[in-house]
């Protein structure tokens, strides 16, 4: 691992359970993949190969400037460029909650994918609902935008995503919950400021 | 007088050069041409490797001449000469950058004006009609004339962009990377409509003679007008437009009340109509217009343009232009689709850009950025 490598893993912890869950030589879809530092990352540390897609126009350029494979496309409008089962693992890292059409894109993933990793900042953590019952929006590290300017339309805690998933008859396969860094088991929901959800399609 | 010194960052004084092929090239619509020349310019300097090489493939009404001035005209600057120099996107200190003509044209390769030997006049009417697949075939015989093996990219926009992608399926082993700029897989009913005004145009001229103009010491200057007023109305975006004419008026004062020019419009549509019919030939427009048409890889496979695109081994940028409603974003989201079924490694830029398809001649730095980052990943 080299010095970018660890840089990029201490500030993003929710991309060392991605990089952990997709298998050698996988081939990848990266949604809202920023400047392409995940799908960079995966190629050289596990071979696994693939696309990112993005709309915003300085990170599609990092991305071909990093030399990874960039679609200018707008996740709303779904994922209609992407064949059934073309990818093993289609992620969607700390985006979610910046989707409008969620129920389609969820179920675009597992279209194109035989699986899925979601990972979105738990709106359900100790801080968002103190602050929440002081009478004030949630501002955190995970959560950094004013309630007034944010990317943010659609914020969830575990377990509201954990029933999504059952409406779309979607498998959880794992979970891993995070905060500052470190794994979360006990009250998750309560504790944990970051989810990193396995998903696969649930068996017909 | 002292020429005006040319920037750090230009390739200079440049020069056409003329290549001659004497073995016959079969064409798609079944016609052999017996011989040919196309006309070239190169700018940079060919690697030991013979790795560096760059073509760069015109549209409609440009030419091989890409980059520089020529020493006796201090106006004529390359039609890409923003992209190509020492340290610009496509930098021509790394790379041997080959600007190719095309059969059929009127700037200097064998075309319609040209002398038909095998009747001692210059064969108008009769050249043959040629495509883009022919073209791409002509261009690999001037390769191998320069001793490239492998091109480390084919660039282009619009038609070039054609070329640039077929390039990929006639000589997939010769080309690395492939930056279609501007495309489209096949033209729409449209794009065909408006093409087919364009030959009406200088068809019905009475001064076109059914292709055989020169003879007559004349050229169908009216269809040639209106054919390039038609033409640039569908480069341009409404916005574009509005933004650089509005509804301004020539004179101030207000209408004339007669067919006289009152808007800077139609001032502007009559100047580039003009300027046009100066230096552009009929029967190449012709031609041209019709090997758009006809460019349609998917037809031979039943419409599938990822089978079509199978044999491409290339790596591929494509790149529109939001307000391009010629050939537009969904036309090279297409193509995208094409290569990402058959497992290729593609990127796709959507630049959100005001001028139409004539965008991607811009230094819109999103889209020039991107080309340099290319570029550079390309050689290293």
């Amino acid at each position: 691992m080299n010095a970018e490598q660890r840089a990029l893993l201490a500030a993003r912890p929710d991309l060392v359970a991605i990089a952990r869950w997709v298998a050698p030589g996988a081939r990848v879809l990266d949604l809202g993949c920023g400047d392409g530092a995940l799908l960079k990352y995966l190629w050289q540390e596990k071979g696994a190969y693939g696309y990112g897609v993005e709309i915003e126009d300085a990170s599609v350029l990092a991305c071909v400037r990093n030399d990874v494979n960039v679609l200018q496309l707008d996740l709303e409008s779904g994922l209609s460029a992407f064949r059934d089962g073309s990818f093993d693992c289609v992620i969607l890292s700390e985006t979610l909650q910046a989707i409008r059409h969620t129920e389609e894109l969820m179920r675009e993933m597992l279209r194109v994918g035989h699986e899925a990793i979601v990972s979105f900042p738990n709106f359900g953590h100790w801080q968002a609902r103190l602050q929440v019952a002081l009478g004030r929006m949630p501002v955190s590290k995970e959560l950094p935008y004013p309630w007034y300017d944010t990317p943010n339309v659609h914020l969830c805690t575990l377990e509201d995503f954990a029933d999504l998933c059952r409406r779309l008859g979607v498998k959880i396969l794992e979970r891993l919950v995070l905060d500052r860094g470190h794994a979360v088991n006990l009250l998750p929901n309560l504790r944990g400021s970051l989810a990193v959800f396995r998903l696969g399609r649930a068996a017909p | 007088m002292n020429a005006p010194q040319l920037p750090p960052d230009s390739v200079g004084i440049v020069e056409a050069k003329k290549a001659t092929f004497t073995e016959p090239l079969p064409l798609k619509g079944g016609a052999v041409l017996p011989e040919f020349e196309l006309v070239y310019e190169t700018y940079g300097e060919l690697n030991a490797a013979r790795s560096n090489a760059v073509l760069v493939c015109h549209a409609l009404n440009a030419s091989h001449h890409v980059a520089g001035r020529y020493a006796e005209d201090p106006a004529s600057i390359g039609w890409w000469d923003n992209l190509v120099g020492p340290g610009k996107p496509l930098d021509t200190r790394k790379f041997f950058v080959l600007g190719s003509n095309y059969i059929g044209s009127c700037f200097g390769s064998t075309g319609p004006a040209s002398l038909n030997r095998a009747t001692g006049r210059p064969w108008g009417a009769d050249f043959p009609v040629v495509t883009v697949e022919d073209w791409v075939a002509a261009q690999a015989r001037l390769a191998d004339h320069l001793g490239i093996e492998r091109f480390a990219a084919a660039i282009g926009g619009s038609l070039g962009a054609m070329q640039a992608l077929q390039w990929t399926l006639s000589f997939p082993e010769r080309i690395r990377h492939s930056i279609v700029i501007a495309a489209t897989p096949k033209l729409s009913a449209q794009n065909i409509a408006f093409n087919e005004v364009a030959r009406q145009a200088i068809m019905t001229d009475p001064d076109f003679h059914g292709g055989h103009y020169y003879e007559k010491g004349v050229v169908p200057r009216r269809g040639l007008r209106i054919a390039r007023m038609i033409g640039h109305i569908t480069y341009l975006s409404n916005d574009a437009m509005m933004e650089k004419f509005g509804r301004l008026l020539r004179n101030k004062a207000g209408f004339g009340f007669d067919f006289d020019i009152d808007f800077e419009i139609e001032s502007y549509l009559r100047y580039q109509a003009d300027k046009f019919a100066d230096y552009f030939d009929a029967n190449t427009y012709l031609r041209i217009t019709k090997a758009l048409d006809y460019y349609d890889p998917a037809a031979a496979h039943e419409g599938d343009l990822a089978a079509a695109l199978a044999p491409a081994k290339a790596s591929f940028l494509v790149v529109s232009f939001t307000s391009d409603w010629r050939f537009t974003p969904s036309s090279s989201r297409a193509i995208v689709r094409a290569l990402l079924d058959n497992r290729r490694i593609v990127s796709y830029l959507e630049i959100d850009a005001p001028h139409g398809h004539d965008a991607f001649l811009m230094d819109d730095p999103r889209y020039f950025g991107a080309l340099r980052a290319y570029f550079d990943n390309i050689v290293r």
